[in-house]
Parts: structure tokens; sequence; C-alpha cells
């Protein structure tokens, strides 16, 4: 148990968490159930990264999220329901229907959106932490971004901005192993954080199943950025329970093993983090409880909203690609 | 009136634009040494954090300025070269292009790219000479194209205060090009094209640089053969004046585009196209296209000039179409 967190925290921490197990729970069924187009990528397994880095945040702070971003959206304070009604494609939902699941983002909790292309978020990150340094504002960005980003050029090339204008980034480096199919070790020589070493910024390695651990680690990180103290590393070792996207589980993938899943699933970051709660007198094993049966509730609700708000009109389907639009700007694809 | 060269244009409507708005920032590679001059100074005027020299990370630096201007601040990303966006381009058409729609209008992002010397300046060969613009204006980027130093600083300005990404061509053969350019602030709207020669028998649709050689060649055939030709110059290619594109092409029936970009699916395809779809009333004679081949620029003086557009061929094509009868 972390020595800084207040108790309340570590409460809400735990309630974070379950939210997103059960939301992206909800998300598989959905999929199946053909109420939500194309695929989303779970976060199951994974959770106390989210909750444990955004736990260390506030809400002027930013960050760029990934293909799998359900968890860095729920952990920064994300709706519910508007998520639901995203992933449905309604004109509720977070971005009126137009991005889905890879793109939800909420501008009013500092989240810059979720992204398809794997580590493109890392340099949007470092020109958002530029303006919070030029401008005198105590705020960092935290970029996520996937073991198989490490491999991006693009990531590295953020790493270096930030390292040589000492901007007030976190790179959050959630090593789940697998980009996709693809096994780390065969693409990958070294511990990640040991590359960012190279950039002359703190780096480190940390349990990403503890969700304690990523929090403190991360609260460092963020003092040291708003001192002025320029960029950091935090590579967190977590496991994803499920496919790389909702689809895999209808395939017969060998890539890893149920024996390596249940391994993963012995070190629970929810299991985990509810016996260090109950251990320290935190809460009690009805509390926990209580907190999952709002969480449910939650879920419930916001899958009820999600379903029956309307559905952007086809009439709209050029809305939002301009701030303003000029004549036959944007084009039609049929003869104006 | 006085009279500035482009690029001094250029350098001025920076300098006009980052003193009246201090979220405009500038960055790039080698701003602050600017050899060109169109960054000349303005390290001096504006500072660290405002004028930034960038390492050679086209991608990392183009997603920083999506990042700035997504938290609040008006970037102006500057390319040496133009092919250098293709290393930049998943975070030019991936991100920067596709991020409003894709928010939902969440956040605007008004970025100005600069792409300096584009086109070719004669032997640079098949990675320094391209123009970019059909690839930006595919992506749906907002780009102007300015042919003239006054146009140059009004479409700058209009460029910065647009509240989305536009892209500024600074065609290399247009950078020597003086004119008169007012000393205040002002802009040019985007979206709007100019006459720059009264015709009324051929229209010729002449594109950035290539605006002063066809008004050479109009001068040269009214003295030769009579010929009136009417030289129009879109300014901007997104959004592109249809309307004005059209009033021309309705009073002559007959046109010219001359365009330094690929014959196939260059912007003179989409000019075509639009005139095939809304004009085909008026043609009396067949459009034609004089275009840059479709291949990277060979390095050979004379191989570079047998592929690019030039004024001879559009001497010819203006005579063909003029003197074409539909017996």
């Amino acid at each position: 148990m972390s020595n800084i967190l207040p108790p309340q925290m570590a409460r809400k921490m735990y309630a974070d968490m379950f939210r997103i197990r059960q939301f992206d729970i909800k998300v598989v069924e959905l999929v199946d159930d053909d109420l939500i187009p194309g695929s989303c990528h779970e976060y199951c397994g994974q959770e106390a990264v989210a909750v444990g880095v955004c736990s260390a945040l506030t809400k002027k702070d930013i960050l760029t999220s990934t293909h799998r971003g359900h968890g860095h959206t729920l952990a920064k304070g994300g709706d519910v329901g508007k998520m639901f009604a995203e992933l449905f494609g309604k004109s509720a939902g977070y971005n009126k229907g137009r991005g889905g699941s890879m793109h939800i983002a909420d501008f009013s909790l500092g989240i810059f959106g979720a992204n398809g292309i794997v580590g493109a978020g890392a340099p949007i990150a470092c020109g958002a932490a530029h303006k919070f340094k030029a401008a005198g504002e105590p705020h960092v960005a935290v970029s996520f971004f996937g073991d198989g980003a490490i491999n991006q050029g693009v990531v590295h090339e953020a790493m270096n901005l930030a390292a040589i204008w000492r901007l007030p980034v976190i790179f959050v480096c959630e090593n789940n192993l697998y980009a996709m199919t693809t096994p780390l070790r065969d693409v990958t020589i070294l511990e990640l954080y040991e590359r960012a070493q190279s950039y002359g910024m703190a780096s480190t390695k940390v349990d990403g199943m503890d969700v304690g651990a990523v929090f403190d680690t991360t609260f460092s990180a963020v003092e040291r950025a708003r001192a002025g103290g320029g960029p950091s590393f935090i590579q967190c070792d977590t496991y994803r329970y499920f496919g790389h996207y909702s689809g895999e589980r209808h395939m017969k993938t060998t890539y890893r093993t149920q024996q390596e899943i249940d391994e993963w699933k012995k070190r629970d970051p929810l299991d985990f983090w509810a016996e260090r709660l109950i251990q320290g007198s935190i809460c009690s094993a009805q509390d926990i409880e209580r907190m999952k049966r709002e969480v449910d509730e939650q879920i419930a609700e916001g899958v009820e909203y999600a379903s029956q708000c309307p559905a952007p009109s086809p009439q709209d389907a050029l809305e939002h690609m301009y701030a303003v639009n000029y004549p036959y700007t944007p084009a039609q694809g049929a003869e104006q | 009136m006085r009279q500035l060269r482009f690029l001094q244009a250029m350098n001025e409507a920076y300098r006009q634009v980052m003193a009246e708005d201090e979220s405009v920032m500038i960055l790039g590679e080698d701003i602050r040494g600017g050899i060109r001059g169109e960054t000349k100074g303005l390290h001096a005027a504006f500072g660290d954090d405002r004028v930034l020299d960038t390492p050679i990370s086209e991608a990392a630096f183009t997603g920083f300025a999506t990042g700035a201007a997504l938290a609040g601040l008006r970037p102006i990303v500057q390319f040496q070269v133009p092919s250098l966006i293709y290393v930049a381009f998943d975070q030019l058409v991936n991100q920067a292009a596709k991020m409003r729609l894709m928010l939902g209008g969440q956040a605007d992002l008004p970025v100005t790219y600069t792409i300096m010397v584009s086109g070719t300046r004669g032997g640079n060969a098949g990675q320094h000479s391209d123009n970019p613009y059909p690839y930006l204006v595919h992506a749906g980027f907002k780009v102007v194209c300015p042919s003239t130093a006054y146009d140059a600083k009004g479409l700058m300005i209009q460029a910065i205060r647009e509240q989305d990404p536009v892209v500024f061509i600074a065609s290399a053969m247009s950078l020597p090009h003086k004119g008169e350019v007012p000393e205040e602030i002002y802009t040019v709207p985007l979206g709007k094209g100019q006459v720059r020669r009264a015709g009324t028998d051929v229209t010729v649709v002449a594109v950035g640089h290539l605006v002063p050689e066809a008004l050479a060649v109009a001068e040269s055939l009214s003295e030769k053969r009579g010929i009136s030709v009417e030289v129009w110059d879109p300014r901007t290619l997104l959004p592109f004046d249809r309307d004005g594109l059209l009033e021309s092409v309705r009073k002559t029936g007959r046109v010219v585009i001359y365009d330094d970009t690929n014959r196939s699916c260059g912007y003179a395809s989409e000019i075509s196209a639009i005139l095939g779809e809304h004009a085909f009333s008026s043609l009396i004679a067949p459009i034609k296209r004089i275009t840059r081949a479709d291949i990277p620029l060979p390095y050979n003086p004379d191989l570079e000039a047998a592929v690019l557009p030039s004024p001879m061929q559009l001497e010819q094509a203006i005579c063909s179409v003029w003197s074409y009868s539909k017996s």
C-alpha cells in the first residue's frame, strides 16, 4: 500500500478499476450483439495502469490515449453514458458518433483522444506540454502507449523533443507483452525503460498490476514535471486478459497459452487491491461489494441511456470537418 | 505603393500576426537562422517559446503543433522543402486533417503549414521538386497557393487566423516575385480566385508560379494572333472558387488548365472534372490540360524541362482550343 495515498482515494481507485473492468466486459457483449459497430480493444487486466496514472493527475492535466483507450478515458473521469453513446455511434456520444472506440475524447477533462495509430499521441502530448510550460501553467501531459509503440520512430522523436525542451510530459508505456500477436521479446532488445534513459530523462519500471505502485511512481513524475524538472518515462508491466480486439476470441489464436493467461490472472489488479484495502482496514468486504453494485448500476444506466438517445442524421454527415464551411467544401459524394 | 518580394511579404505577415496575437508561434528546421529570409528577425522579436528550431524530426514536430493547437496555441509549422511532408504524413493526414471530424468538433485545429520552395528550382531531382498540393487537398487540408507578394501576405494572415489546418504553398519560382504590398495588416479571403487578365476567347486557369508565365503567353498571343486570353488564378485550391471559375469559362467557352502537378489525379484533373460537370453546355472546345508528367523530376535540366508544363505547350493549347471547330 502506498504511503502517500489518502484512504478515500484508495477506495475510489478500486471503484474506478472495477468500472473499467465492467465497462469492457459489457463492450464485448455489445459487440457480439452487433450493437457496437466495428471492433473495440478491451482494457481488462490493465486497469491498474490507467487508474494509477490518472489518480495522480488533475482535470487540467491532459493525456493522449491509444487504440485501447477506454480505461484511460474512464480513469480520467469520462462519462459512462457518453462513452457508450459514442460506441453506439449516437449524437449524444462524446464525438457525436464520428469517432467511436478508437477516437473517444473529452476536452473538458483534458482527454485529447484515443488514437488508432500506434505511438501517434506522443508528439501531440509534447505540443500541449509546451503550451503549459510557455504559459507558466503547472499542468502536465501524459502520453500513454503500448510496448509495440517503443519501436515507432515518432515516439523516440517525441521523447527527444520532451528532453531537449524539458517539457512536462510523462511517457507511460503499458507493456502487455504483445503487439497484437507479436511477442515483445521477438521485436525488442533491452528493457523498454532503458531506451528512455538514453534521452537523459528519469525512467523506471513499475509493477503495472499494483495500482498503488503505479500511482506512487506517477506522482513523483508529475511533481518533477510541475517543478520544471522535465519529462519522465514509466514502464508499467501488465497484461491484457482478452485478445488484441473484441473479435479475437472467435478465432483460434495460439500466440499465447491459456496457462500464461491464468498465471497473470492470479495477479489480478482488482483482487490485489481489494485485498490491500481490506488488510489496511481502509474498507470492508461489504464496502467493496457496495462499490461494485454502484458501478454495475452505472454501467446498466449508461447502456440504457446510449440505446435510447437518437442517432445522428445522415444529412449531417459532413458536419464537423471544418470550423466553418466554405461553399462546396466539404464536397458531397454526388453532384452538388 | 511600396514593393516587397514574396519572401519579405511572408516575413511581414509572420511578424504582424505574431505581434497581434501572442498565441501564434512558429516552429520547424532552421527557423532562427532562416537563410532565405522569411523567418528573419522572428526569434529576436518573439523569443524562445514562440520561435522554435526543431531537430530533424518532421513527424514529431508536426504532431507537436497538433498538440499545441489543441491546447490553445496557433502554431505555424514550416517545412524546408515540400517532400519532407511525406515523412510526417501520418501526423498530417491521419491526425491533423482527420482530427476535427473524428472528435465530433470538440476542438479546433488552427495550424498553418508553410511549404517552402514548392516545385522545382531546376536541378533538384526527384526528392526536392514536388508540388504536393493534390495530396493535401485530397486529405482535406485547406490549401492556398499565392502567385503574388500581395497574396502571399494576405493569404498567410488569413491562413493563420483560420480555425482549421491550412497549407500555404510557397512556390520556389514565386519567391523572387516582387509586387505592391500594403504595410498594414490585411487579408485575402480563402476560396476567392482572381481574374489576372481579362479576355473573351479562352480562359487559362493557371496555378501558383505559373500565373506570370500564363500572363506572358496571353500577352504574346494577343499581339501575334489577336486572341483574347483571360488568365484566372484560383489562389486557394481548397476551398475552391467554383463560381469564379464558371463565370470565366461560361464567358469564353474555351479553357486550358496550366498546373505543375501530375497529369493523373493532379489538380488540373479536378478542375477539369468540375468544368465537365458544371460548364458542359458552355464549352465550345474540349478542355485542355497542360501539366507535369507522371514521373519524379529527373535531374538533367533538359529532361526536367521535358516533363514540366511549358509556356510553349500552353501557347499551342490555347491556339488549339481557339481554332477548334465542331466540324
